[in-house]
């Protein structure tokens, strides 16, 4: 997919020639949002050019130069840009091992490359190889047929990038970012999403413009710049105390998960190998023995620092710094709400906290370019507080699902799962009716609003709603169903794992429901419907390294989107006389394929299982009518340094495998096996996140 | 400029350096540090002393400074992240930070250095449970914890000997 938009050798690489020592240069469209993209892909160029780490550079990755490679999404960086930047540099030593040999009048086959440097037998005749690319033919394109080198840079430890200036505080966010003459900005927001604003007072605007800051107005969309930061955040509070807003009917009530069932729902069947169809739904299961539904609230990003962005307009040409996943789609759906030609926005990525999915960057970003606009020439750094943060990111949708099985002579021969729930693309990519400006905040607010966007179904292999719905298990029949049901409460989009959470967590509760029932050994019960050899490896693994099972330990197997990661987990847990539960220790095995980054993968690995304990154990966002309810870290906790059980991972390297994205891989087991090791610890099966001790009592009263 | 609040003359003691500013007696510590000195290395997470990435050294105390007026720090030794590698036991922290890869997006990261120092300075061998009890106040949504306690296992043992 990378290599069809940018399939040249010097799309992906260049040189850069210094006094100090010549560099290579990579160009990737992914970027890095925490999980270590950018040193995965330094260590797959050190191995393809024997180049050591620190003579290779990142490119800043910018619209215009950098390669379109859409969104950083999906656990997808490794495999896309990562195996388009391995072609590349392959595809470029290949051609300046030629050119050397033409240099130096010998065969190639007899040329050898080390650090940087061909030589021939016995050392002689040496030659650098990065003045050799910076000649290649520009129009060289990508050979993707080139195996990966057998050179493994892994072994080799490399301190992830920028993680010394982290240290030291020098590490710039896009929050830190400081030019010349800028502004900071803070916008004014309404009670809730369907609110208006009829009346601004005057003299509120007056005592704010007087102090030399401006009142940036469009329809309902407010807000306030000056040159320093605190008076700004003052005046945007006096501004909200001028405000009338009109709050309609309010926020629509009651139970997130009775509207997935009562709501119109467009309902798809799903086909083995989890691609949705046009078509008419299969029919119930027959003599399905076992049934449970089990239901994931909205839950946030909750990035720890809130979203923001850099605007400059130098007369009708926006310049834009942003944390945005996807500069070159929210180019388009900015360019498109502004009727601004593509060529007149300039999109820019820089780094900002972890995001985990499409959190407030985009909208931060078409807001900033709002406000700019009416100061020309002069850099806008808006910031999002963390009431904006909490109360206006679009939310992991919630979800319901249903899943059923026949179980004959202990097998499972017969499943049914149904998944429930809004849109996971909310991301402003262009779309048929203007959907990508439709997916911008600011243009439900707008004097000219736009209606927020309906979800249309995803029709990916695994895509958002029904990612990892279809069973990795080898059942004999399956019938799986997905019901997107658009337009909720509460404005979804993409939050790591998307669907996979939830399906997982139902696939591997009724899996350990099942297996409990029947008395058998939860590994061996999912042993016994596996075949493939490297799941087997993984719960072998798991099982092997497991000491005595405490009271509290639950076990769960996935393979993210049934084609990257295989991951097993264990969780030992302690229920407190306060219901609280107590993580006490995760075991993990994973299989990534290749391991470009073993520190970095691992990294990925223990953060998603501390994520995932984080949305099993605490989290939810809550409304009523007057809006967002959760708005901060005490209203809307999430896991701390208190419940951090021990973790250890075991990987499994495998060489001669492409190497699978790893980022998504994690989360949804582990929850299943905190679902899983609560059954074992109390008998009680959870079904409805978060497992707080009122989730826990409530259960014990159904029970 | 026109009439903003009225401004009073601050001097705050920063990383070993007296600075004296004309400030709004209610601007949080935070924004002094940031946009009058450009000390960005403490981070706003979110103004409301939840999430801990903001923290400082105030005479030796973990202190966050993003909702405390600055006035308050007068008379005080503050010291940021950009002053915690000054002091022997914040140089450790931060190459047992390193040693450990103790980030992945970093936004926590001075934070918990900073808070990692304090409480090292006041505890040289803390237990896990004592690391926990620090800790808590500072999120990670990263899911950094994990090598955040084995940095401070590293610097515990390296500070002292």
């Amino acid at each position: 997919m990378s290599l069809e938009a940018a399939p040249l050798v010097r799309d992906w690489l260049g040189v850069a020639m210094d006094p100090s020592g010549d560099r290579a240069v990579i160009r990737t469209g992914k970027v890095d949002l925490g999980q270590r993209i950018s040193t995965a892909l330094i260590r797959i160029a050190s191995e393809e050019l024997t180049l050591p780490p620190d003579r290779i550079t990142v490119a800043p990755v910018r619209t215009g130069t950098a390669p379109d490679e859409g969104i950083t999404s999906g656990s997808n960086s490794v495999e896309q840009s990562g195996h388009a930047l391995r072609c590349a540099t392959a595809t470029a030593r290949e051609a300046a091992a030629a050119l050397a040999a033409q240099d130096l009048g010998l065969d190639a086959a007899r040329l050898t490359l080390q650090d940087g440097v061909f030589s021939a037998p016995g050392g002689a005749n040496r030659i650098d190889l990065l003045p050799l690319i910076a000649r290649l033919n520009p129009a060289l394109a990508v050979n993707a047929s080139l195996p990966a080198s057998a050179r493994r840079a892994h072994d080799a430890r490399l301190a992830p990038r920028g993680l010394r200036a982290m240290v030291e505080g020098r590490y710039a966010f896009i929050q830190d970012l400081e030019l010349p003459g800028m502004w900071h900005a803070r916008v004014v927001r309404p009670p809730h999403a369907l609110a208006h604003l009829t009346a601004l007072d005057p003299e509120a605007v007056a005592a704010v413009e007087e102090t030399g800051q401006r009142v940036i107005r469009d329809g309902s969309f407010l807000a306030v710049a000056g040159p320093a930061e605190w008076p700004v955040l003052r005046a945007a509070a006096r501004l909200a105390r001028g405000c009338d807003w009109d709050r309609g009917d309010g926020l629509p009530e009651g139970a997130p998960f009775a509207r997935l069932d009562s709501d119109p729902a467009i309902s798809l069947p799903v086909a083995r190998g989890g691609k949705p169809e046009e078509g008419p739904l299969p029919p119930p299961l027959e003599g399905a023995t076992h049934s449970l539904r089990f239901e994931r609230p909205y839950t946030l990003h909750g990035s720890l620092g809130p979203s923001a962005a850099l605007a400059v307009w130098e007369g009708d040409r926006l310049c834009l710094t942003t944390h945005s996943q996807g500069i070159y789609p929210l180019r388009e759906s900015i360019a498109d709400s502004l009727g601004l030609e593509l060529a007149a926005v300039e999109i820019t990525h820089h780094p900002a906290a972890g995001c985990y999915g499409h959190n407030g960057a985009d909208d931060a970003a078409f807001e900033a370019a709002l406000i700019a606009r009416a100061l020309p020439g002069t850099p806008v750094l808006l910031k999002w507080t963390r009431e904006d943060e909490h109360a206006w990111e679009p939310a992991a949708p919630a979800m319901a699902i249903d899943v059923a099985a026949r179980v004959e002579d202990g097998r499972i021969t017969a499943w049914s799962g149904e998944t429930r729930g809004d849109t996971h693309r909310g991301r402003p990519r262009p779309g048929p009716g203007r959907a990508g400006p439709q997916r911008l905040l600011a243009n439900r607010f707008r004097a000219d609003p736009m209606a927020p966007y309906s979800g249309q179904p995803n029709m990916n292999r695994h895509g958002g709603l029904h990612r990892n719905l279809d069973p990795i298990y080898d059942f004999d029949r399956r019938r799986l169903v997905k019901h997107l049901v658009p337009d909720g409460p509460v404005r979804s989009s993409a939050l790591r794992c998307l669907g996979a959470l939830a399906n997982v967590w139902a696939i591997e509760s009724l899996m350990d429901q099942i297996a409990g029932e029947t008395g058998q050994d939860p590994i061996a019960f999912r042993l016994a419907h596996l075949d493939d050899p490297r799941a087997i490896a993984v719960l072998e693994g798991l099982r092997d390294g497991l000491g005595p099972a405490p009271e509290g330990r639950g076990i769960a197997y996935a393979q993210y989107k049934n084609a990257q990661t295989r991951c097993g987990v264990a969780v030992d847990l302690t229920v407190t006389d306060r219901a609280e539960l107590r993580l006490d220790r995760i075991e993990m095995v994973a299989d990534a394929g290749r391991i470009v980054d073993e520190d970095g993968l691992r990294a990925q690995l223990e953060g998603g299982a501390l994520q995932g304990a984080s949305w099993a154990l605490y989290e939810e966002v809550r409304w009523d009518r007057d809006g967002m309810l959760t708005r901060d870290w005490d209203s809307y906790p999430v896991i701390r340094f208190d419940n951090i059980p021990r973790i250890a991972i075991t990987l499994i390297d495998r060489p001669e495998d492409p190497s699978v994205g790893a980022g998504e891989a994690s989360p949804p087991p582990t929850v299943a096996a905190i679902a899983n090791a609560v059954h074992a610890a109390t008998g009680l099966r959870l079904r409805r996140m978060p497992f707080t001790p009122d989730a826990l009592q409530k259960a014990a009263l159904e029970d | 400029m026109g009439a903003g609040p009225a401004l009073v003359s601050l001097t705050l003691n920063i990383n070993g350096t007296d600075h004296t500013i004309q400030s709004d007696p209610d601007t949080p510590l935070i924004f002094v540090l940031r946009d009058e000195l450009k000390l960005k290395g403490a981070k706003l997470g979110c103004g409301l002393e939840q999430c801990g990435c903001c923290a400082v050294l105030a005479d030796g105390a973990v202190t966050l400074s993003c909702a405390t007026p600055a006035a308050v720090f007068e008379g005080k030794a503050i010291v940021t992240i950009e002053g915690i590698g000054a002091r022997p036991t914040g140089a450790a922290v931060q190459d047992a930070f390193v040693a450990a890869s103790a980030a992945q997006c970093g936004y926590c990261t001075a934070g918990l250095v900073v808070a990692v120092t304090g409480l090292l300075e006041a505890n040289p061998a803390p237990s896990r449970d004592q690391t926990a009890e620090a800790l808590t106040p500072h999120l990670c949504r990263c899911g950094s914890h994990p090598r955040v306690f084995r940095a401070v296992e590293i610097a515990a043992a390296t500070a002292d000997g």
